[in-house]
């Protein structure tokens, strides 16, 4: 070899061993300033809603009909809405149920979502047939949807799993199965260009099967899109679990959720404007972090923007 | 050469490997023609070997290539390699074969995962294949940096953080992991600046000296083939129309399509190259999906007959080692006779101005 040739050099004998990339992606991170203020804010919001109730004496059902309509007050921060319960308490238990319903149905969506693209995108003979599907899916209307949805699974539903986890279930499900679509198709796409590089053309030269080559070769690389899709899915689904409950179709109506609470203080908006706004900012807040936390971790999980 | 020493089997023989790449067209889909990319090629390779071959670009080199590992599915023929037929394997023999044969990319940026590290790159063909522990795997990806003359430390680094040359390196390190026995380079120089080419070129070899390794190596450039290969075989249109030891090739050529490459090579020296005539062709390469009736050359050639627009010309061997499929080669050997150029070029020339 020609003296170009970079001769390992004796005084650098101890080499770092190859460290767990995660630790890269951390350290990336961390220095990213918005990701870390919205996670600070997003386990702000969670400590809030899962931890808050343990501390705070007030449960979220118990009606004080002589306490209705307070202010704010060191007893009740938030005030109390018309039956006299207290407003800190329901947006604990409200933000349990409107976060959870919100990542779990973003999980499924991206889950549906990026294995339906990853499969159509790779596999040509599934892809007409996939695809088709997925516009058989655009073309479903949400709401008619979720009728007959409840209509047919909420008493199997309830009798199985008591109302309120029914109810999760059946409004997950439905948010899941109807917004996966953009996804698939962004993916699908990718998947399309990817497939013809020719590190994955290396990979198969190597002999990796389909199911390794796509983990490790194609999916890493069509993460960007899917993370940005599912940072806006978290706030698509509070806003439409919302929006069910709001017509009768999702949590019964005295289940606080933070959607629901924004729909009862609606009411109200001209006596006690901060009722509606309270839910709002939260619903806002959770999203706004999301967004950033899925931003840094974009570019976190991103070598060639790493380190800069 | 190595044709010359004592017959040994062939690690690689390709039988009359056809690639056709369908046109689907009109409201169904169906079939309405084919791209015969590579249509009906025959060579062999023996053991420790470099077989070049060259050709302008879209000739069908680089499918040859991906046909013979059967990255692509051949259309027919048969590529036995080791003494088993790569094209009609089944699925999971085949991955067990895939050590034997590897394969180095064109563009080395395109042939990394920019999300895996060099370590992850280089170790990839060793978590598919073996069960070792991770330190001994480690050790091995270790061991091929040092032979494609890579820093250790850069292990922990991603591809962007490379050079061409550095990348190509990381690359002829992934298909070493395994020690295969043959290498099919895929224009690995076509993407690197002139002195990286030296060098890659260079390790190439070395490697072959250290390894055994028997290189199929694609390019088209004729001076780096001239340098690497033992022989080289002529491409265009999806068909060996030469295939000779190097020496003979670059000293002998004897298809009109190798002649008009040949002089398209620059010379170093400036008063050799003002005299030199170079024979430019004219036109373009015709599309592979509807290829000139008889000889594929024949829309370009300068010496072109009339037969060479009606049949075919077989490929004959003209000197031991020297095949070549062209009438006007046939034609004299059939004749026999020896002062036929003369008539030869009379007659192209009527040719020509018939075709004009």
């Amino acid at each position: 070899m020609t003296d170009a040739a970079p001769t390992p050099a004796p005084d650098t004998a101890r080499i770092r061993p190859p460290r767990n990339q995660w630790w890269d992606v951390w350290d990336q991170f961390k220095i990213h300033r918005g990701a870390l203020l919205g996670s600070i804010v997003f386990l702000a919001i969670i400590a809030f809603c899962f931890i808050g109730p343990l501390i705070w004496p007030y449960d979220a059902t118990y009606i004080d009909i002589r306490a209705r309509n307070q202010g704010m007050s060191w007893a009740h921060p938030f005030g109390t809405d018309q039956l006299g319960r207290d407003i800190m308490a329901r947006m604990m238990s409200g933000g349990q149920v409107s976060l959870a319903v919100g990542i779990v149905a973003m999980g499924l969506a991206m889950l549906i979502g990026t294995g339906i693209g990853v499969l159509a995108g790779y596999f040509r003979r599934i892809d007409g047939l996939l695809m088709r599907m997925t516009d058989l899916f655009l073309a479903l209307p949400l709401l008619p949807l979720l009728l007959v949805m409840s209509m047919l699974f909420r008493q199997p539903l309830s009798s199985a799993f008591g109302v309120e986890t029914g109810m999760f279930l059946l409004i997950v499900t439905a948010i899941g199965i109807t917004s996966w679509m953009p996804t698939a198709r962004v993916v699908r796409g990718d998947v399309l260009a990817l497939k013809e590089r020719e590190y994955v053309l290396a990979a198969r030269s190597i002999g990796t099967p389909p199911r390794r080559l796509i983990l490790r070769h194609v999916v890493p690389n069509v993460l960007s899109p899917v993370m940005v899709s599912a940072t806006l899915m978290i706030a698509t689904a509070i806003i439409t679990e919302s929006a069910l409950s709001f017509l009768g179709l999702g949590f019964p109506p005295d289940f606080p959720t933070w959607g629901r609470l924004v729909n009862d203080g609606i009411d109200y908006l001209q006596q006690y404007p901060g009722r509606a706004m309270l839910p709002g900012v939260f619903i806002s807040l959770t999203v706004l972090s999301v967004n950033y936390i899925g931003d840094g971790l974009r570019d976190a999980l991103d070598p060639r923007i790493r380190g800069r | 050469m190595s044709v010359q020493t004592p017959p040994k089997r062939p690690l690689v023989e390709v039988r009359d490997l056809k690639m056709h790449f369908p046109i689907l067209g009109g409201l169904l889909r169906r079939q309405v023609g084919a791209v015969k990319a590579v249509d009906g090629v025959s060579f062999e390779i023996l053991p420790g070997e470099t077989l070049g071959v060259v050709g302008e670009s879209g000739c069908g080199k680089s499918t040859v290539g991906r046909a013979v590992l059967r990255l692509y599915e051949a259309t027919a023929g048969s590529v036995i390699i080791d003494g088993e037929d790569i094209a009609a394997m089944p699925a999971e023999k085949l991955r067990q074969k895939r050590p034997t044969m590897q394969m180095v990319f064109q563009d080395p940026q395109a042939s990394l995962n920019p999300r895996m590290t060099v370590a992850g790159i280089i170790g990839e063909p060793l978590d598919e294949h073996t069960d070792w522990s991770r330190a001994r795997k480690l050790e091995r990806i270790y061991e091929l940096m040092d032979a494609v003359g890579l820093n250790r430390d850069f292990a922990n680094r991603y591809p962007h953080a490379f050079s061409g040359g550095q990348r190509q390196r990381i690359g002829i390190a992934r298909a070493l992991a395994l020690n295969p026995k043959f290498i099919v380079c895929d224009e690995p120089i076509a993407a690197l600046d002139v002195s990286i080419q030296a060098q890659v070129v260079n390790l190439l070899e070395q490697l072959q000296d250290d390894f055994g390794l028997t290189y199929l190596f694609i390019s088209h450039d004729l001076s780096m083939v001239r340098h690497i290969a033992d022989r080289v075989a002529v491409m265009y249109l999806g068909k060996i129309v030469e295939l000779a030891p190097v020496a003979e090739l670059y000293a002998n050529p004897l298809h009109p399509y190798t002649e008009a490459l040949l002089s398209a090579v620059p010379e170093p020296d400036p008063s050799i190259e003002a005299r030199k005539d170079r024979i430019v062709l004219k036109g373009d390469v015709p599309s592979p999906a509807n290829p000139p009736k008889g000889c594929n050359f024949c829309t370009r050639c300068p010496k072109v007959m009339e037969i060479c627009h009606r049949i075919d010309p077989e490929t004959i061997e003209a000197a031991p080692g020297h095949l070549v499929a062209c009438h006007l080669i046939s034609n004299k050997q059939t004749a026999g006779s020896t002062g036929g150029p003369e008539a030869e070029r009379k007659q192209t020339e009527n040719q020509q101005g018939e075709v004009a």
